[in-house]
């Protein structure tokens, strides 16, 4: 778990991610064939015919490899990618593999998908998975031959002698591996990276056929015999309990089976529990949303029944005034002298920036189906954390865990909502008030208001720049809604003279992990503050940041959830980007390039953007190149350009036009007519996207392109326009010049 | 309740509904063809779209009563056998991230390439503009569209 240590997580996604990776990785833990494989122990490795050396694959005598995906598929790819690694270190033909998707099973360990972190977890366990394998298919027909294995290799589905060149297909060894002893994991010998013949290649998504021909992949898809179908109706302004609903009168409306308050007070600061509401259960989808639209509930006051953005925006600008150490002010890091720097600087900056509550929009609205029967339930479930999702609805039957399955579903986009369970909870308690396999299913206005939002927040920042034009101060003052930012986040530990001062905003809002959390606004506020300074010291940004950066090349972490900063990789990135986008070529007036780089989820990541301004102010972002450096190997590199040109254009989409709105309690918003989504038209018209091998553990990539690309275009509209923009959504920002 | 004789993807199949329900949840819930997908319900994201006599529509917004007689086309039915040119393309592209939105975009993309052809970037700028795809998607999207306009064209010249 070092690894997942660094992951820059806010404090409450860490120690989720913590608590769900458990006792971490024990290789011993991975013999036992996954559920429904048939009897473990003695029979271990030959039953069906099967080859099976453990958990994650097996074989069979026509040379088919199945190979178990234990990490739920949220469109990063997991499901090709780590079963790509098995069959490399395999030898397997691709072409002869067949990916299942696992259910939840501890035989699989963590099988979570947030954090950028199953890349990092899982890389090298799948490998000493696959090679495992090939070293009992290796030493089978080493034995069949009578010759030493260390002159045998495997390759393309077949073990070949190399002396002799004779070759026997893996389907033909099935038998005789089976009768073999499976060695320790971490005994067996894995390949040479420079001998590695899928890995790095583009590889198509396994379910693409399915995909595209609208196979039942999807949580929402899913469907059972006796099935029934619900809407639950929550309070818009959260925390708020129904009193009384006119159920009755609902369920008299045609196709309703029942309807009914499902009470419950929610702990203060809970937001991935049980949500109390009123459920309407019904025999179609339509017959439950258009009785929802009869329903009459009676709220009460709801616990934060006033919070509105515009009082919150006051308070923080009232706490950006009082001094360090004032009731309410927080202070998180303290270096050097910060006053001594302003007042002996050539050049002092001041300036504020602010970002809006943001929703996950997942397309696939949230949803699940669940059947409690027989003392236990199963439930089929969109989720990043299935076991989280099976603790929760083990919490709210009073059953054990054990006695809950968990089939986790392809899932219609995460971005980090399906960490948290509330729709499995509903939908469990549901069905168990029912006794029916129940699909819920949230109305877009559901999950719009009812989302677990990336925060808002308000950063009050002031730089000093020295005679010599160097960075020589650095004040900043995070305003947050309970996550503050963390005391190791950069610039910290490269300025000698650094003050950091949090405060926090009593609210009620229910937040959660929103890609790259807290990077994903950081960067920008960061990054663009670091662009003033460059412009008031009168220097090219790049270089600037570069001497930001220093000649250090390994920054250790100062705290005890920091994490250390290579800055080396870091600054290469930054050259390699400048290098690869022509940085400092001449362009016209209304057209600018702008940098933007970040550290997050264990990936140095530079982008530049390109941008046009129109007098009249329309944006249009021509070009964005990315140099990407996420270790020593790209695993699958289709999927890989797929996540970074993702992160791209979501990190423009989220910065250019998301915003929602909260008044009186509860967000405005309703649906995508009101909460902008980015289209193609506004897609940047180029991603350039630059891999750069280091000699690192490979990293993941579902997150650590997305900070880096807000600042790059907002400091290119800088350059184009001289306009600087300090408010998300970049939409608020008159960008007209003349 | 009422009976409607629906024509979906060149069968005839009968569903007793109200007659408001759109045309999205008889097709997901009465007929079991789930492919095309619930984003919305206000015609926003175009994840539902199908076509009607050829034409793509918004699901989530038609009364099952208006497209009663017509020919529906739904993913499932776009071809035989997931071979339709666009289909090629976004498995040869692997354009899918979630996947959640690319029926709509597929069924989107075809109306497009049975009118057009050969569409420049502007046109599919034009006729995609409805489809959100929250996984962003989009470049692969529109080298998709191109790549199965080549497929679709050495088919044509195949055949000639």
């Amino acid at each position: 778990m070092s690894a997942a240590l660094q992951a820059p997580l806010d404090r409450r996604s860490f120690l989720k991610i913590v608590a769900m990776a458990g006792g971490g990785l024990v290789l011993g833990h991975y013999v036992r064939p996954a559920a429904g494989a048939g009897p473990a122990g003695a029979d271990l490795g030959r039953e069906g015919g099967l080859f099976i050396p453990n958990a994650f694959i097996r074989i069979a005598p026509d040379g088919t490899v199945t190979v178990f995906s234990a990490r739920p598929e949220v469109g990063q790819g997991i499901k090709t990618s780590l079963p790509m690694v098995v069959a490399e270190e395999l030898g397997a033909d691709w072409r002869s593999v067949k990916v299942v998707s696992a259910q939840l099973d501890p035989v699989f360990g963590p099988q979570f998908a947030g954090g950028s972190m199953s890349t990092p977890m899982s890389y090298t366990l799948m490998r000493r998975m696959g090679a495992t394998a090939r070293t009992v298919l290796v030493e089978a027909a080493a034995q069949t031959w009578g010759v030493p294995a260390s002159e045998c290799e495997a390759a393309d589905g077949a073990v070949r002698h190399v002396p002799s060149g004779r070759s026997v297909k893996f389907g033909d060894l099935v038998a005789k591996a089976a009768t073999l002893p499976v060695p320790a994991a971490d005994s067996v010998r894995l390949k040479n990276p420079k001998d590695f013949t899928l890995l790095g290649k583009r590889i198509g998504g396994v379910d693409n056929p399915k995909v595209v021909t609208g196979q039942p992949l999807f949580g929402i898809d899913q469907s059972r015999p006796g099935m029934v179908y619900a809407v639950y109706e929550k309070s818009p302004v959260w925390g708020a309990r129904p009193l009384s609903a006119n159920v009755d009168h609902v369920k008299s409306l045609p196709g309703v089976r029942d309807a009914f308050i499902v009470d419950r007070t929610v702990p203060a600061g809970e937001v991935t529990g049980l949500v109390p509401g009123v459920a309407i259960v019904a025999d179609s989808t339509w017959a439950a949303f258009s009785a929802r639209r009869q329903l009459k509930v009676q709220w009460e006051a709801g616990r934060f029944p006033s919070s509105s953005w515009d009082d919150f925006a006051r308070r923080a600008g009232e706490l950006a005034t009082a001094s360090p150490g004032a009731p309410k002010v927080a202070v998180v890091r303290r270096d050097g002298d910060v006053d001594r720097a302003f007042a002996d600087a050539a050049h002092v900056v001041e300036a504020s920036y602010s970002y809006p509550f943001i929703s996950h929009a997942n397309l696939e609205p949230q949803n699940c189906l669940a059947h409690v029967h027989g003392g236990g339930a199963e439930i089929w479930a969109p989720t990043q954390n299935p076991d989280g999702a099976r603790k929760l609805a083990a919490e709210v039957l009073g059953i054990a865990p054990e006695r809950i399955e968990v089939t986790i579903t392809r899932i219609g986009g995460g971005f980090g909502r399906r960490l948290d369970s509330d729709p499995v909870a509903e939908a469990v308690a549901i069905s168990q008030k029912v006794g029916a396999p129940v699909k819920l299913t949230w109305s877009r206005t559901d999950d719009l208001q009812h989302d677990h939002y990336r925060p808002g927040g308000f950063h009050f920042l002031k730089g000093a720049i020295d005679a010599q034009g160097a960075l020589s101060g650095w004040r900043t003052h995070h305003v947050a809604f309970g996550s503050p930012m963390g005391a190791d986040e950069f610039p910290a530990r490269f300025v000698p003279n650094y003050l950091q001062l949090s405060s926090d905003l009593e609210n009620g809002i229910p937040q959660g992990p929103w890609r790259a959390p807290g990077s994903n606004t950081y960067a920008w506020v960061i990054g663009s503050f670091l662009d003033e300074l460059a412009h008031a010291a009168g220097r090219d940004p790049v270089a600037f940041n570069l001497a930001v950066l220093g000649d250090r090349d390994m920054v250790p972490a100062s705290g005890e959830h920091g994490r250390p900063y290579n800055a080396a990789r870091m600054r290469n990135v930054v050259r390699q980007v400048a290098e690869k986008s022509g940085w400092g070529k001449p362009l016209a007036r209304g057209k600018g390039m702008g940098l933007g780089y970040f550290f997050s989820h264990q990936g140095y990541i530079a982008e530049v953007a390109e941008v046009t301004v129109s007098a009249k102010g329309e944006l249009r972002v021509d070009r964005v190149v990315a140099a990407v450096d996420v270790g020593s190997q790209i695993v699958n590199l289709s999927g890989a350009e797929n996540q970074v040109q993702g992160s791209v254009i979501d990190g423009l989409s989220a910065a250019w036009q998301q915003e929602l709105d909260i008044r009186d309690g509860r967000v405005v918003q309703g649906n995508f007519d009101e909460y902008s989504m980015l289209r193609i038209p506004d897609a940047p018209r180029a991603i350039d996207i630059h891999f750069i091998k280091t000699d690192y553990p490979p990293t993941g990539l579902g997150e650590p392109a997305l900070p880096p690309l807000a600042p790059a275009v907002c400091n290119a509209i800088f350059a184009a326009t001289g306009k600087r923009v300090r408010q998300f959504p970049i939409s608020r920002t008159d960008l007209s010049w003349s | 309740m009422s009976k409607f004789t629906l024509r979906v993807n060149g069968q005839s199949r009968v569903v007793d509904v109200a007659a408001d329900t759109p045309l999205l949840w008889v097709l997901r819930d009465s007929l079991g063809l789930v492919g095309t997908k619930f984003g919305c319900g206000i015609g926003q994201c175009a994840a539902c779209v199908v076509h009607l006599s050829g034409a793509p529509i918004r699901s989530c917004m038609m009364p099952v009563s208006a497209a009663a007689g017509a020919a529906i086309t739904t993913i499932e039915g776009l071809s035989p056998d997931g071979s339709h040119p666009l289909q090629q393309a976004w498995c040869e592209l692997d354009v899918a991230q979630c996947g959640y939105c690319q029926p709509g975009q597929i069924m989107s993309a075809a109306a497009l390439l049975a009118n057009n052809p050969h569409p420049t970037d502007s046109d599919i700028d034009d006729a995609m503009a409805g489809n959100i795809c929250r996984c962003a998607t989009y470049h692969r999207i529109r080298a998709g569209i191109h790549r199965a306009a080549e497929i679709a064209a050495a088919a044509k010249e195949a055949r000639t």
